[in-house]
């Protein structure tokens, strides 16, 4: 084969892969992205209706109810309350009055069905996302 | 007074990183022979004068010295002797001052061993550690000193977030350092070579040892990590595709890349320039790693540093070093693209086609890791990309670069006959085909992927057997050979593991009062009791749990819930049975109501066959890098 060709060959073979891999992305990326919400947007309706999204918020202090593994909680950013509902075994760090990023989806009922609770690993820390909620919801009132 | 010499120790070693940085290149450029001379001993200098610094923060540590602030921040009197000595690296400062000095080592070493390397190549590769040496030095003196003094001292200290307080943490910072920081060798090489218009087939023989050596220790160190992460976190996962993990595999994915467009370059002289381009890369996202884990802009389990004016630091640094050597790059590449001629059947092209993958699978990891951020940067909202993005990215560009390691191996440089090949290859091919249709029902349940998983893995194993039986016909084979036999055994191993975890794992959440069991993956585990034990620094709730099989006890497993005194932050410490074929792990939830639990137990199969992929790829590097040949050849280099 003539070098020109083969070089052409190659170049070919590469944008193949790069092209393969770009759809790959844009694929994933549209499907596996979850969205942060805030505990306000959701009471306004704002939430993406039926798919994976995230919120970000405080654990409202004596809201936590349990029913063997089935735990009851209310995600607050301090002016709206959204009920949480999550089936299984919480993280250390998951406690009243303390920052938590939930992921899951709305039920037609309005409650917030968790897939996973996520409380990061130190004690003083606030997700930043609990913070941001907190900081929009105050900015909202204060309007 | 000690830790002020600590400090000044420090200060000491910028000043002679400056000249260590400086007068070797210059002397080079204009073959001042005094100049180039100084070289070698700068180097070792620095290397002392960190060493000393290092020591000194040990000690600090060691002799619980509360007037240093690090200290005060990391430590306490009550922590175990060892764990004092792995926080050293347990925070922002100290584990700076460990990177510093794992660089000043490496620089050493290239010293020490470089006797055969002429002077003017020794001075440039020695001079550009220098300037990095000297740019980390800066940025730890400048931001973040770990000598600085708290005053009045503390009574006590504040000790480590209890997650660290582990053996794998003594190791894993170290070791994964180590990789990170030995890129700068082989990036060094690169850009000496760069000034010198000297790319040739010494230069690529010259740096391949060093970037293997530096890609041993950092896929030990990603290795430690995910083992760390497993058992430590005490949820069963090994790899959350989390920022701080994929910082460090996207460096090791571009590594991967370059050891083997080194050895094109090596053997054939080829691929320079791409060679050159995948040694800065791999540099840069060394630093970039650094930088995203220490400058606090992402938000996961390892970001302790939140300080923007770090993160402004390192980020300035990262583009000086970037855009110095991508414009040395522009200007001084060699024009030929790809090197001596080879035909698209030989081993050239599928080291190739290999590095293609490689690079854009580290490519598909970056934009995952950076996209949040961006967006975020960007104030178009705050999003999460989760491992779901990834599995569906990263996987199916492993799927060819696994098909193409059955059959790289077999070919020859320049032109094979690729007829030949495959006719050799259907023993291979025919074994994958049985081993991807049987096990999956051998381990009770068929699906397409856990098949594709054995296929490929038993396609990489036969090839590989089948290669090495060949070539122990044809003579004993080299060091090098066995090594990249038993290194891409490693990652069928991996997948092997990667398969059964993902397809055959069980994971139960359960409710449990004494005496209450459960059962996964054919165990019966049952909750004897949960009673309260007492530890050096902290208070646990410890679960008694008997694991039997068909009635047969085979094991008595201890999982805690723990308090730390220091911190009231509770800690879960799984229990784990390990064997070779699968590992039974419980962890303590919290406790119920009426004295029940909540446990969570796992039945994960093969999942140690992970890590030993890694340990078998660490093998098969330190194997290659052994070779005779590059004592051989370096004596010819210096006769």
């Amino acid at each position: 084969m003539k070098p020109r060709y083969k070089r052409a060959a190659i170049i070919v073979g590469a944008l193949i892969v790069i092209s393969i891999a770009a759809v790959l992305i844009l694929n994933a990326l549209n499907s596996n992205i979850a969205l942060y919400v805030t505990p306000s947007e959701v009471a306004a309706g704002k939430s993406p209706a039926g798919q994976v999204f995230r919120i970000g918020g405080m654990v409202k202090d004596g809201s936590v109810k349990r029913d063997g593994l089935t735990v009851n909680f209310v995600i607050t950013d301090m002016v709206k309350d959204i009920p949480v509902a999550y089936t299984g075994i919480l993280p250390d760090l998951f406690k009243e009055g303390k920052g938590a990023v939930i992921q899951g989806r709305l039920d037609p009922s309005g409650k917030f069905v968790a897939s996973e609770v996520l409380a990061k690993h130190d004690e003083n820390y606030m997700p930043p996302e609990a913070k941001h909620a907190l900081e929009q919801a105050q900015k909202n009132g204060n309007k | 007074m000690i830790p002020e010499f600590g400090h000044y120790a420090l200060i000491l070693a910028l000043c002679i990183a400056i000249i260590q940085g400086t007068l070797p290149l210059v002397g080079a450029h204009q073959s001042r022979r005094e100049w180039i001379m100084l070289a070698r001993p700068a180097a070792q200098t620095v290397f002392l004068l960190l060493g000393i610094a290092f020591v000194i923060l040990a000690w600090s540590f060691y002799s619980n010295d509360f007037s240093v602030l690090y200290v005060a921040e990391h430590s306490n009197s009550q922590m175990p002797v060892i764990y004092r000595l792995g926080a050293v690296w347990g925070g922002h400062e100290g584990s700076l001052l460990l990177w510093v000095f794992l660089l000043s080592t490496w620089t050493f070493l290239v010293a020490l061993l470089s006797k055969a390397l002429d002077e003017f190549m020794v001075a440039r590769v020695i001079g550009v550690l220098g300037l990095v040496t000297t740019g980390l030095l800066l940025f730890v003196i400048a931001t973040s000193n770990p000598f600085e003094r708290l005053l009045p001292a503390a009574q006590d200290g504040r000790s480590l977030n209890p997650l660290l307080q582990d053996p794998g943490l003594v190791f894993h910072p170290p070791m994964l350092y180590m990789g990170y920081v030995g890129f700068s060798v082989a990036f060094a090489f690169a850009i000496a070579s760069l000034l010198s218009g000297r790319l040739d087939a010494a230069w690529a023989r010259w740096s391949r040892p060093w970037t293997t050596a530096a890609w041993v220790f950092l896929t030990l160190g990603i290795a430690l990590g995910s083992w760390w992460a497993y058992y430590e976190l005490g949820w069963g996962g090994w790899w959350f595709w989390d920022p701080v993990e994929n910082a460090s595999f996207i460096p090791w994915l571009v590594g991967t890349a370059l050891l083997h467009s080194l050895a094109v370059t090596e053997k054939r002289g080829g691929f320079k320039s791409w060679t050159v381009l995948l040694a800065i890369t791999a540099f840069s996202l060394s630093l970039l790693g650094t930088f995203l884990v220490r400058s606090g802009v992402l938000t996961s389990v390892h970001a302790f540093a939140t300080d923007p004016t770090r993160g402004v630091f390192i980020l300035i640094f990262l583009v000086l070093v970037v855009g110095s050597s991508l414009t040395l790059y522009a200007w001084r590449a060699p024009k030929s693209t790809l090197g001596g001629k080879f035909s698209l059947t030989s081993r050239e092209t599928f080291i190739l086609l290999g590095n293609v993958f490689l690079v854009v699978s580290a490519a598909s990891v970056l934009l995952g890791t950076l996209y949040p951020l961006l967006i975020d940067a960007l104030h178009l909202g705050k999003i999460s990309v989760g491992p779901p993005y990834f599995n569906s990215v990263f996987v199916p560009i492993m799927i060819p670069l696994l098909v193409l390691m059955g059959i790289g191996p077999w070919t020859s440089w320049k032109n094979s006959n690729l007829l030949d090949v495959i006719k050799r290859l259907w023993i291979a091919a025919l074994v994958a085909v049985i081993a991807a249709a049987l096990i999956p029902f051998a381990m009770g349940e068929f699906t397409w992927l856990s098949s594709l998983g054995f296929l490929l893995a038993f396609w990489v194993i036969t090839s590989g057997v089948l290669q090495i039986i060949r070539q122990a016909k044809a003579g004993k084979p080299t060091r090098s050979f066995i090594g990249m036999q038993v290194a891409h055994l490693g990652i069928a191993v991996f997948t092997i593991g990667v398969t059964m975890v993902g397809a055959y794992q069980e994971e139960k959440d359960v409710r449990m009062l004494a005496g209450e069991s459960v059962s996964v993956g054919g165990y019966d585990i049952q909750l004897q009791s949960v009673r309260p034990v007492p530890g050096p620094n902290y208070k646990a709730m410890q679960g008694t749990f008997l694991l039997t099989r068909n009635g047969k006890l085979e094991a008595t497993m201890y999982p805690e819930k723990r308090n730390y005194f220091s911190s009231t932050m509770p800690m879960t410490e799984a229990a784990i049975d390990a064997s070779l074929t699968r590992d039974i792990y419980i962890s303590l939830g919290e406790e119920l109501d009426d004295k029940a639990w909540a446990v969570r137990v796992y039945y994960k199969p093969f999942v140690d066959w992970i890590w030993g992929g890694c340990v078998l790829m660490a093998l098969g590097g330190l194997l290659a890098m052994s070779d005779k040949r590059y004592r051989m050849k370096l004596k010819k280099v210096a006769a």
